[in-house]
């Protein structure tokens, strides 16, 4: 699938800033406050979303400010429908 | 005046006699604005000193030029109550060999009364001096600059050290009355330009909150004390200075009108919300060991009922005079509580050091209503945790959390779960709000701590409670 | 009900704690245009993961003629949305075209009948067919009052005292009680004026409405101070349906309570006055049954 560049997020507190572009495989770039205790986690939150949207290149680089699970998926789906051009809903 | 004791730092140095070694002291009073300790390490890493052991009761993000000095081998030792800032990030990362040794307030006042703490030379700014050594926080000049309050975390120093030196920024006429530390104690007077930055000692004005959610748990504290059993003419009370603790003061004040219940006295931080309180007649007396804010430091140089007490008197568990045996309840807040009602203050999530024990410990163990105020959830920061990263206050010691997510009472005071609940208060298992933030954040991963002990967390009477190990990145 | 813009995922996460009755995440005005997808993701994704509690949800979607409207709709009922909430309805077809969308997702889902519909008005026009919008679907819960577009459009500006609403309002809840629906009025977005708030609120508690719209959590304790019955009322509530009770057993036909005869409006508004002591926390369900 080819990818454009995008952004979606914020720097907001309980947001994360996922950027994306072009890459080979997944490689996730995460910066994080709770990177420590949560950074594994919300690693593999980016990748099986992306996975899940059939994204298997892709360099992200996310910018975490305690969000949430949830948060996340949003971010990086939306992400990726900007990179993409192909959106989730009919 | 012929004997004069004012002499430059350096000739104070001198005089006092330190050596390589040897324990020196300061106090916190300036805050985030204090320029003494910097001032002071550096004049004796010039003069060549090493090795030397730094007994403050408390530093802050300010004092990062100790590292400096640390690396240097000038300060090979220090105990405090709190580290925050590049300082703490360093410590907590491994910069010192020796583990800095971390006592609560009056855990501190008790180690140097017993000597357990020995001080050979204390080194303590005053907002004014006179040149016999007379020294007070308040204002006795026009040219009074760095204006503090109270000194109480400085009298315990004063009275116990082998020698004190005065640094001040505002030499005054003999006699400055009424003083906090008494030229008797008192060996040198040195001036200095400024001892502190006066836009970071206090704040200026009353600052409500308007975060939605202080706001919810102040609501949620304030019902908790008036529904206790303990809230009854006389009561005397200590809150924090968190959003929250002060935001509860506004709600306690409405019901003390409505009823027509007064405090005895307020303790601990003197802020501008008790200050208020007191001159509308709502609190006797203020017990101040720190005034936080100008209206606090304003009001202890003019208010006959509003008294200076040292660190001992406050908060000594030892002392059965000190004052936090007298107290009814208090507001405390938390980086973390876990299951068993064990709080930390000192440590972040992260592992790294990142605040002060405080009057926490002493507090909580000795008031009879012990009331901690923290949101379940920082971000994704879980506050209620199956066990504290760090102990700092022992659960025994805790009554009640108030998050947003419900009040946990303290099983071991059933009878005031009791009264909560009959208040309509949602009171909650510990258990279920632990299990809330994981439901919500998931499981966090161990921290990466190594094996170099880098702070040691006394308890007030004396006895290791808890080590600090290095976070490796 | 409390409004909470689409695209913060920070109050999103925690609007429960504050104990509103239901909590609007807003699709429409509070989210700019090229974030109308993200926004989307967040509240599809936050009403899947969130544990919002017993607290109702509701949506407020784009209106369906723009590129954003059905998109929304998809998205909120396939994360099992309570309510969606149409802005800016000016007729019953409008209300009708989304029941349509809506089936078309539960239909897909196998779950035609799930989501309820609240339409706010917002226009003269709107005004006008407010009995015909209440009655366009018996998906219909609930009709609400959005007051900044509504005297936008008929051309006056929105006073503190509100007279300029005062039709509408009126409208309103004549329309919800003929169609036998809920019937909630506009925001106040002075923070800072608690007084007037509070003024605000009372009027339209008389008025008749069941709710009041927020747009932050320092509003949520007036509005239930307002609206939680007085003691006095509650005791005599209790009374009447205990007397209501007793006859029934005893198979009486006629009521009276401290000597006055319980007619059937009377016995109406007391088990309202209950209702909304329980809902204000005042009296427990359990201890009353």
């Amino acid at each position: 699938m080819e990818l454009k560049n995008a952004v979606a997020g914020t720097l907001e507190s309980g947001d994360i800033m996922i950027q994306i572009g072009p890459g080979e495989g997944l490689q996730v770039e995460l910066q994080s406050s709770v990177a420590a205790q949560f950074g594994r986690q919300i690693k593999s939150v980016i990748t099986e979303t992306l996975q899940g949207l059939g994204v298997s290149d892709a360099f992200v680089k996310a910018t975490d400010k305690g969000a949430l699970d949830c948060t996340i998926r949003a971010r990086v789906t939306a992400a990726a429908v900007r990179a993409t051009g192909k959106d989730v809903w009919k | 005046m012929r004997n004069t004791k004012v002499v430059t730092l350096e000739e104070a140095i001198r005089r006092s006699g330190l050596k390589d070694g040897m324990t020196i002291s300061f106090h916190h009073h300036f805050r985030g604005g204090d320029k003494v300790v910097n001032m002071v390490v550096a004049k004796l890493a010039e003069m060549g000193f090493k090795d030397l052991k730094l007994a403050a009761s408390s530093l802050s993000d300010v004092h990062a030029p100790l590292i400096e000095h640390i690396k240097n081998g000038v300060i090979t030792g220090i105990s405090t109550s709190g580290l925050r800032g590049e300082l703490a990030n360093e410590i907590s990362h491994g910069l010192m060999d020796e583990p800095v040794v971390f006592r609560s307030h009056g855990g501190r006042g008790s180690a140097i009364a017993n000597g357990e703490l020995h001080i050979d030379v204390a080194f303590l700014g005053a907002s004014s001096c006179d040149e016999l050594g007379n020294a007070s926080g308040c204002p006795r000049s026009e040219n009074a600059k760095s204006i503090c309050g109270s000194l109480g975390y400085a009298l315990p120093d004063a009275k116990y050290a082998d020698h004190v030196v005065v640094l001040t920024d505002d030499l005054v006429e003999y006699p400055n009355v009424p003083k906090s530390i008494s030229a008797c104690d008192v060996e040198s007077v040195v001036v200095v330009d400024s001892v502190g930055d006066s836009s970071k000692i206090s704040s200026g004005a009353i600052r409500d909150s308007k975060n939605p959610r202080d706001i919810l748990l102040a609501q949620q504290a304030a019902k908790v004390i008036i529904n206790s059993g303990y809230f009854e003419d006389g009561f005397s009370i200590q809150t924090g200075t968190g959003g929250a603790s002060l935001a509860a003061v506004k709600y306690i004040r409405e019901s003390m009108i409505e009823k027509g219940i007064k405090a005895s006295f307020a303790l601990g931080g003197i802020t501008a919300h008790m200050v208020k309180l007191h001159e509308e007649g709502l609190i006797g007396r203020l017990i101040d060991v720190q005034s936080f804010d100008k209206v606090a430091a304003e009001s202890i140089a003019s208010d006959q009922l509003h008294q200076e007490v040292s660190a001992i008197e406050y908060a000594s568990a030892d002392n059965p005079g000190s004052a936090v045996h007298a107290l009814d309840i208090v507001i405390l807040s938390a980086l973390e509580v876990d299951v068993n009602f064990n709080v930390n203050v000192l440590v972040g999530s992260d592992g790294i050091i990142r605040g002060a024990v405080g009057g926490h410990p002493d507090t909580a163990e000795d008031s009879a209503l012990s009331i901690i105020v923290c949101p379940l959830l920082r971000g994704r920061i879980p506050c209620v945790v199956p066990k504290v990263t760090t102990l700092i206050t022992p659960g025994a010691g805790v009554d009640v959390v108030v998050t947003e997510y419900g009040i946990a009472v303290n099983p071991r005071r059933p009878e005031i779960a009791e009264r909560l609940k009959a208040a309509g208060l949602k009171v909650v298992d510990i258990h279920d709000l632990a299990a809330k933030a994981t439901s919500v954040i998931g499981v966090p991963d161990p921290l990466p701590f190594g094996d170099k002990v880098v702070g040691i967390v006394m308890d007030r009477h004396g006895k290791v409670l808890d080590k600090i190990y290095n976070i490796v990145d | 009900m409390m409004f909470v813009p689409g695209n913060n995922p920070g109050m999103m996460a925690d609007a429960h704690i504050y104990g509103p009755d239901s909590i609007m995440l807003d699709l429409e005005d509070s989210v700019t245009m090229a974030e109308k997808d993200a926004a989307r993701l967040l509240v599809h994704n936050a009403l899947k993961s969130i544990d919002y509690g017993d607290t109702e949800m509701v949506v407020r979607i784009n209106p369906l003629n723009t590129p954003y409207g059905r998109k929304d709709v998809e998205a909120v009922v396939k994360a099992g949305v309570d309510v969606i909430r149409m802005p800016k309805t000016e007729t019953a077809d409008e209300v009708r075209e989304l029941e349509a969308e809506i089936i078309k997702v539960e239909e897909e889902l196998g779950c035609v009948g799930r989501t309820q519909i609240m339409a706010a008005i917002e226009s003269a026009l709107g005004i006008v067919n407010a009995y015909e919008i209440a009655t366009a679907s018996k998906r219909m819960m609930g009709i609400a009052l959005g007051a900044e577009d509504y005297t936008a459009n008929l051309k006056t500006p929105r006073t503190l005292e509100g007279s300029e609403l005062l039709l509408a309002r009126e409208t309103i809840v004549v329309a919800a009680r003929a169609a036998g629906i809920a019937c909630f009025d506009t925001v106040y977005s002075n923070l800072d004026d608690m007084e007037t708030f509070r003024k605000e609120v009372e009027l339209i508690k008389n008025l008749g409405f069941d709710g009041k719209s927020i747009i932050n959590p320092r509003q949520i304790q007036v509005v239930n101070e307002v609206f939680a019955p007085k003691q006095k009322d509650i005791d005599k509530a209790l009374r009447i349906i205990a007397a209501i009770k007793e006859a029934r057993a005893k198979g009486s036909g006629v009521i009276a309570v401290n000597g006055k005869m319980v007619d059937r409006p009377v016995v109406l508004r007391a088990e309202r006055v209950v209702a909304l002591a329980i809902a204000s926390g005042i009296l427990n369900e359990e201890e009353l049954s």
